[in-house]
């Protein structure tokens, strides 16, 4: 048994920016099939065009088109593309200076080896089978063959300009438990609720931590919990929100196992909304156990034991 | 001025940890080392400041967790910075400077394996038309790696002999996860990678943590015969545009150190986690060869993120307190390609000329 339990993650978010009005021109220039550069206080034509000076710091205002096809400045090759790169297969990236530009932009180059890229090279732009206004409008640079021509782009889809650029990002992990939640984990998957104890100051924590919050010592003792506790606090969910599993009203509580220091966080059922309250006594629910794995929602949810209510003093120092 | 001097370090490098994302269980065990360093408890440390990120390995609030490895009751004058460990001793030495406190530990911790490091740091490069791209950081490299060879300021030999240098001597570094040096002609006999660069240009993917501690006056003289005096500490960074400044070049690196006086540094750790960037940094710092770079085999060596630039900081001061040197540099990077740089000068004495 490894010491950890892991677990394949994605996180992943759209995330929607509005471009402004540089930004916005050369992405609606790329939506356009023309490239947009931005004129600097030196006179320089800088591709893409930067926002703001980086001398004077004034806003970029002159624009200039250059032209589709330039020369390589740099190259490096990608032996092994990560996720969402222009190309899944070995390709080059390059630094392209576009005739009637002074500053290189950074894009993908199809090439198949290396061999078929040397700096100095003449590449020009190969386009989007479909352009919306995004970097990758530009498909990627292709090497220019002597005596050929620029490739002249479809035209226009729009004349309204961008304001906005959506970037997708997605990020793979291996997710790692620290050792103390594989324990939590592994009791779980058992129908166990476990805890550990600070050997410093003897709290119990659940689900135990890699230290003690209050003294930073690591917590050792293993400790398995009561599956009854005393709602501590809690809230009655009414607004619906996206993912939401269960009808609401509904009540979150904060459910403090006895023998523990601090509270867990669950649902309550078997009891109408409005007559839960702080210092209800509840039991643990669990699912059925062909349905259990590693995770707190193998206990369904809590429900009154209907014992007397526990006096404030029990848990007022746990609020 | 106050007189700042770096006191205690402590560091744990590993090519795969198997743990959770927070590293608190390697927090604990450093911060223990600290405390026997210096003599001190937690509640010695006026100031705590780390450095993470949880895009590194995907778990939201990553340092707010991480703050368990302190013990945060009685609770603590505590601060964060999604920068390498460097920048964070930064924050502390600032908020020693302010006289609010008179020390600091600062710590960093990062589980690079846990995703594609070379993919994730491609959110910090500019957000419309680089990161949708997914330049990876090896790629960002190979680009300034060629465009010093071809501008004729290094060669595919001069990188080599960067990293052979660097393998050799970490074969003396306990923390190193890569090391054992052969010749220059060896390296350069095995097969291109992401090509200019082989794969022993490049700095092996690290999961660690580290910390420094941090003492103004009498309460760092308390703690070491030697203390490490901070005489100068400056940092700088370059615009985001990669097509905007010469990549053969780091003119935030050549500033930052313009600000310090580097006359009589012996020895250099520099950040730099490809072998031609130790190149760039030695001509943008002015580093003649009788200066030691890099004597624990720096970042070829092992890199673990948002620890790596703190480490040369941990390691120049360990030069001083033994005795080794009266005066050494530490640089840190952060960003591709070298787009932002500190650099600060360790001495004996606290005669130094400050900013």
């Amino acid at each position: 048994m490894s010491r950890t339990l892991s677990a394949p993650v994605t996180v992943a978010f759209d995330y929607t920016r509005s471009t402004g009005p540089v930004v916005g021109r050369f992405l609606s220039g790329l939506r356009d099939g023309v490239v947009v550069g931005g004129r600097t206080s030196t006179g320089q034509v800088v591709v893409p065009p930067l926002e703001f000076d980086p001398v004077t710091h004034e806003a970029t205002t002159e624009f200039v088109e250059v032209s589709p096809v330039g020369t390589v400045t740099s190259w490096t090759w990608v032996p092994e593309p990560v996720k969402d790169q222009p190309f899944d297969r070995p390709f080059a990236f390059a630094l392209v200076t576009l005739d009637g530009a002074d500053a290189p932009l950074l894009h993908a180059l199809d090439v198949s080896s290396p061999a078929e890229v040397t700096t100095g090279m003449r590449v020009r732009v190969r386009w989007a089978a479909e352009r919306v206004g995004h970097i990758n409008d530009i498909a990627c640079f292709e090497p220019l063959a002597p005596g050929e021509a620029e490739a002249a782009a479809p035209a226009a889809s729009s004349e309204e300009p961008v304001t906005g650029v959506v970037t997708k990002v997605s990020l793979d992990y291996q997710y790692a438990a620290s050792p103390e939640e594989s324990l939590f984990y592994r009791g779980l998957n058992e129908g166990r609720i476990m805890g550990q104890r600070c050997p410093t100051c003897q709290k119990v924590y659940v689900p135990p931590r890699s230290a003690c919050p209050s003294d930073g010592t690591p917590t050792v003792e293993e400790v398995e919990l009561s599956q009854t506790g005393t709602i501590t606090t809690f809230c009655i969910v009414n607004v619906p929100f996206l993912g939401q599993k269960i009808t609401p009203p509904y009540v979150s509580a904060y459910v403090l196992l006895d023998g523990a220091d601090i509270a867990v966080l669950h649902l309550i059922l078997g009891v109408p909304a409005d007559e839960v309250r702080m210092g209800m006594r509840v039991k643990a629910v669990w699912k059925p156990k062909d349905e259990w794995a590693y995770s707190l929602e193998n206990i369904d949810h809590f429900a009154p034991t209907g014992d007397p209510d526990a006096d404030y003093d029990t848990y007022k120092h746990h609020l | 001025m106050r007189d700042v001097a770096v006191v205690g370090f402590a560091q744990r490098q590993m090519p795969q940890f198997d743990g959770s994302p927070t590293c608190v269980e390697l927090l604990v065990p450093v911060f223990k080392e600290l405390y026997e360093q210096t003599g001190w408890t937690r509640k010695d440390v006026g100031f705590w400041c780390s450095g993470s990120s949880d895009y590194l390995a995907g778990r939201s609030f990553s340092f707010v967790q991480a703050v368990d490895a302190i013990g945060v009751i009685p609770p603590v004058n505590e601060s964060h910075v999604e920068m390498d460990l460097a920048w964070a001793m930064y924050e502390a030495w600032i908020k020693i400077q302010t006289g609010e406190v008179d020390t600091a530990l600062v710590y960093a911790f990062g589980k690079s394996s846990a995703g594609v490091l070379r993919r994730t740091l491609a959110l910090q490069l500019e957000p419309y038309t680089m990161t949708p791209l997914w330049p990876d950081t090896v790629s960002l490299a190979g680009l300034q790696a060629r465009a010093g060879i071809d501008a004729g300021l290094w060669d595919e030999r001069a990188m080599a002999e960067v990293a052979n240098r660097s393998l050799t001597d970490a074969e003396k570094n306990d923390h190193a996860i890569r090391k054992g040096g052969s010749s220059v002609e060896e390296l350069l006999a095995r097969p291109m990678y992401a090509d200019p660069l082989r794969k022993h240009d490049c700095s092996p993917v690290t999961d660690g943590v580290a910390a420094l501690v941090l003492a103004a006056g009498d309460k760092a003289r308390d703690v070491r015969e030697r203390p490490a005096w901070l005489t100068g500490i400056s940092h700088s960074i370059d615009p985001m545009g990669m097509g905007v400044r010469d990549l053969a070049r780091s003119p935030s690196a050549q500033r930052a150190g313009a600000a310090l006086d580097l006359g009589g540094v012996e020895v250099a750790e520099l950040h730099a986690p490809f072998s031609h960037q130790e190149l760039i940094l030695r001509t943008e710092l002015g580093l003649g060869d009788d200066v030691v770079i890099n004597p624990s085999g720096g970042a070829l060596a092992s890199n673990p993120m948002f620890s790596g630039g703190g480490i040369r900081v941990g390691e120049a001061a360990q030069r001083i307190w033994s005795g080794d040197a009266d005066k050494t540099l530490a640089h840190a990077t952060s960003g591709p390609a070298l787009q932002q740089n500190l650099v600060c000068t360790l001495e004996a004495s606290t005669e130094g000329e400050r900013i």
